[in-house]
């Protein structure tokens, strides 16, 4: 990123997020905050259950009944500058939002397309919803299909079923992109691809990035996919923002000792022989969440003041990177002394 | 030392709408007693069907099954069973592979009791115990009357794997064995498969579309990467790995994004000529990678199969006539340029 950061284009405050289950409140967000700039990737990395589907969710107010969202604010700042927050939108100012503003694109391709009309039809009704017509919808389809590197006439004309896996994530893709949205949330959108699939729709996203120019929340398991395509990595762990910063703060000198486990228990195809570990324990319970900095019961750099006391979000180096961590300078250390810059 | 299983020429297929589909074709691999072999490659690369044959869940359409050197079916019916016993196969997906119904200790008991492996019900108990131990669900007595939805994934495949190892086997076939479960935990599941192989004697076939975890789990041991049916390179995984020959496993390796910035983003990559992945009714003639292959040379390999040979230059085996030919690999790109690599 350039030294002057863009705009910030979505700001979320203290965004918390509950189920009501049966054995009480199950905290899966827990007090999140992140600018996101225009033209940002931001990953979100972390294990399955720590939250962050569920604030994918909430940033397009599409949580199930059971949940409640509350916090100071999802501000979200229009191409005018004008600003609003999401968090008091009713539906029909959350059906203008969704497309033309954000977008999303969803892990299952094949759930996320109506099998049953044709991938134009789906332009169309998308459009027609958002007062575009259909000359204007096709042509901006045709060009985006031909960005995402597929055969515009040929995936207009077809369902669904009669395009791959890979067509089909690259068809969720251009259509997001359908409305020119400022933003596009991605879920996990290289999970259960191959490999030359995942290549291919990383290298199309980059490009499109690139002549777009549009932000990017991208969620998901994958450190090695984060590493390639992120601008800024946030870690979440039990339902908080662990660990945030420039992706190469985050992966070469990680604070938070949560950030340094999950890239030590990471294969890395290029680096030979490795001393890997796994993250011993369990995730924790979002119920009765453990006393302390939650990660403490399988923390290696565990002490006392883990235990009982919560940590801070602190920032440094010059303040873009922000961890919540009791023993950031030994984390810091045990990361100098694994990860260098393309170490050997 | 001779191969605890060897599978020499073996095609399958399997028939869909009255059309034949071949899923494996002529395929050659011999596993030595105790070595760990990774079977790597895209979906429909054949590698699971492959793993089903060496687990004696599939017959070969044709083509040989050999074990300890010897023909299957130079052995009796009854000695068949015994081998077959002695190959086991761990499935990918715990929440699917265990029954819901059943406790810890019915789903390893059952196979004890049915193989009669164990004499009575202290022995039983005992057994179980000793099993659970050995894939660390410890202490045994809090997991035996569990159910397996009480159980986590991690520790789901952890009772997979001791039911595997029930009927004492000496192979055991790992499909996509820790995809399911989370990347922090994986790794402790892929040192517990290490451990065991080292204390039993086991066999290991890993079967994985994860390259860097077929690198991390086959280190000392070999991979053979699959494409359309075939074994299109194969050799000891540290070799592939610092220098993959066959221009698939280089587009592979290539593709792999790191969890290293730097590196992952000035990774040299490999553009191939298509982006589908054929049909396999309809695959290519020559070598099946040829129509997306960035090296090949018209009028040879369009014209004939290669087969697995070495090749100047690597250690390995490799499908790959220009490179059996000694050629120098030349890419052409879109621009009409041309690159020696």
């Amino acid at each position: 990123m350039n030294d002057t950061p863009n705009p910030v284009v979505l700001s979320v405050r203290d965004l918390s997020v509950s189920y009501h289950a049966q054995r009480g409140r199950v905290q899966a967000v827990n007090r999140v905050s992140f600018d996101l700039h225009a033209g940002e990737t931001l990953a979100l990395i972390g294990e399955s259950g720590c939250g962050k589907t569920t604030l994918n969710l909430a940033l397009i107010r599409q949580l199930p009944k059971t949940a409640r969202a509350a916090g100071d604010g999802i501000i979200y700042t229009y191409r005018d500058g004008r600003q609003a927050n999401l968090l008091t939108f009713n539906e029909r100012e959350m059906r203008r939002y969704l497309w033309a503003e954000c977008s999303m694109v969803f892990q299952g391709a094949l759930n996320s397309l109506n099998p049953v009309i044709r991938i134009s039809d789906m332009v169309y009704d998308t459009a027609y919803a958002h007062g575009i017509g259909r000359a204007d919808a096709r042509e901006r389809a045709m060009r985006l299909l031909e960005q995402v590197r597929l055969d515009p006439e040929r995936v207009m004309r077809s369902y669904p079923h009669e395009l791959s896996g890979g067509m089909r994530q690259r068809v969720l893709l251009a259509l997001s992109l359908l409305l020119r949205p400022q933003i596009v949330i991605m879920d996990e959108p290289t999970t259960a691809v191959d490999i030359l699939t995942q290549r291919s729709i990383l290298d199309v996203l980059k490009q499109l990035r690139a002549e777009l120019n549009f932000s990017v929340i991208f969620i998901s398991h994958d450190l090695a996919v984060a590493a390639e395509i992120a601008d800024t990595v946030a870690t979440m762990y039990a339902g908080e923002i662990v660990e945030i910063g420039p992706v190469n703060d985050v992966f070469y000198r990680s604070r938070h000792a949560y950030t340094l486990s999950l890239l030590n228990a990471a294969p890395r195809l290029s680096m030979g022989a490795e001393q890997l570990e796994s993250i011993p324990g369990k995730p924790p319970d979002l119920i009765e969440p453990p006393s302390g900095c939650k990660f403490h019961e399988r923390c290696a750099f565990v002490t006392d003041v883990c235990r009982h006391t919560l940590p801070p979000l602190i920032a440094y180096e010059d303040g873009t990177h922000l961890a919540a961590c009791h023993e950031t300078a030994r984390v810091l250390a045990a990361a100098h002394a694994t990860r260098t810059v393309g170490a050997q | 030392m001779t191969p605890i299983i060897e599978l020499r020429g073996v095609h399958r297929s399997f028939v869909k709408d009255r059309q034949p589909i071949p899923v494996l074709q002529d395929i050659n691999l011999s596993i030595e007693p105790n070595e760990i072999i990774c079977l790597v490659g895209e979906s429909g690369c054949g590698k699971t069907t492959t793993g089903k044959i060496i687990a004696g869940l599939l017959e070969p359409s044709s083509g040989e099954l050999l074990f300890e050197g010897r023909p299957v079916a130079s052995y009796s019916r009854a000695e068949q069973t015994k081998i077959r016993r002695q190959h086991q196969l761990v499935h990918q997906d715990p929440f699917a592979s265990l029954n819901p119904a059943h406790t810890i200790g019915d789903i390893l008991g059952f196979p004890l009791k049915r193989h009669q492996m164990v004499e009575g019900s202290a022995g039983l108990r005992r057994r179980i115990w000793e099993l659970l131990t050995m894939v660390d669900l410890t202490p045994p007595g809090d997991i035996v009357n569990k159910f397996p939805h009480q159980l986590s994934g991690g520790q789901r495949q952890r009772v997979s794997i001791a039911r595997a190892l029930t009927v004492q086997p000496r192979l055991i076939v790992a499909d996509e064995a820790v995809s399911m479960v989370d990347v922090s935990i994986r790794i402790s599941l892929l040192k517990m498969l290490h451990e065991l192989r080292a204390r039993l004697g086991l066999t290991m076939v890993f079967i994985t579309h994860d390259l860097a975890l077929a690198k991390y789990f086959a280190w000392e041991g070999r991979i053979a990467v699959m494409y359309l049916g075939r074994i299109v390179e194969i050799g000891r995984t540290q070799d592939i790995i610092a220098a993959p020959a066959h221009p698939y496993t280089r587009a592979l390796l290539a593709a792999v994004p790191e969890a290293d910035p730097e590196r992952t983003r000035h990774k040299q990559m490999l553009t191939l000529r298509s982006d589908d992945i054929p049909k396999l009714t309809d695959i290519p003639p020559g070598c099946a990678f040829h129509p997306r292959c960035p090296y090949h040379v018209p009028g040879l390999c369009d014209a004939a199969i290669p087969a697995l040979a070495a090749v100047p230059g690597f250690a390995q085996q490799t499908a790959c006539l220009p490179l059996q030919q000694g050629m120098t690999l030349v890419a052409t790109d879109a621009s009409g340029d041309t690159h020696a690599r």
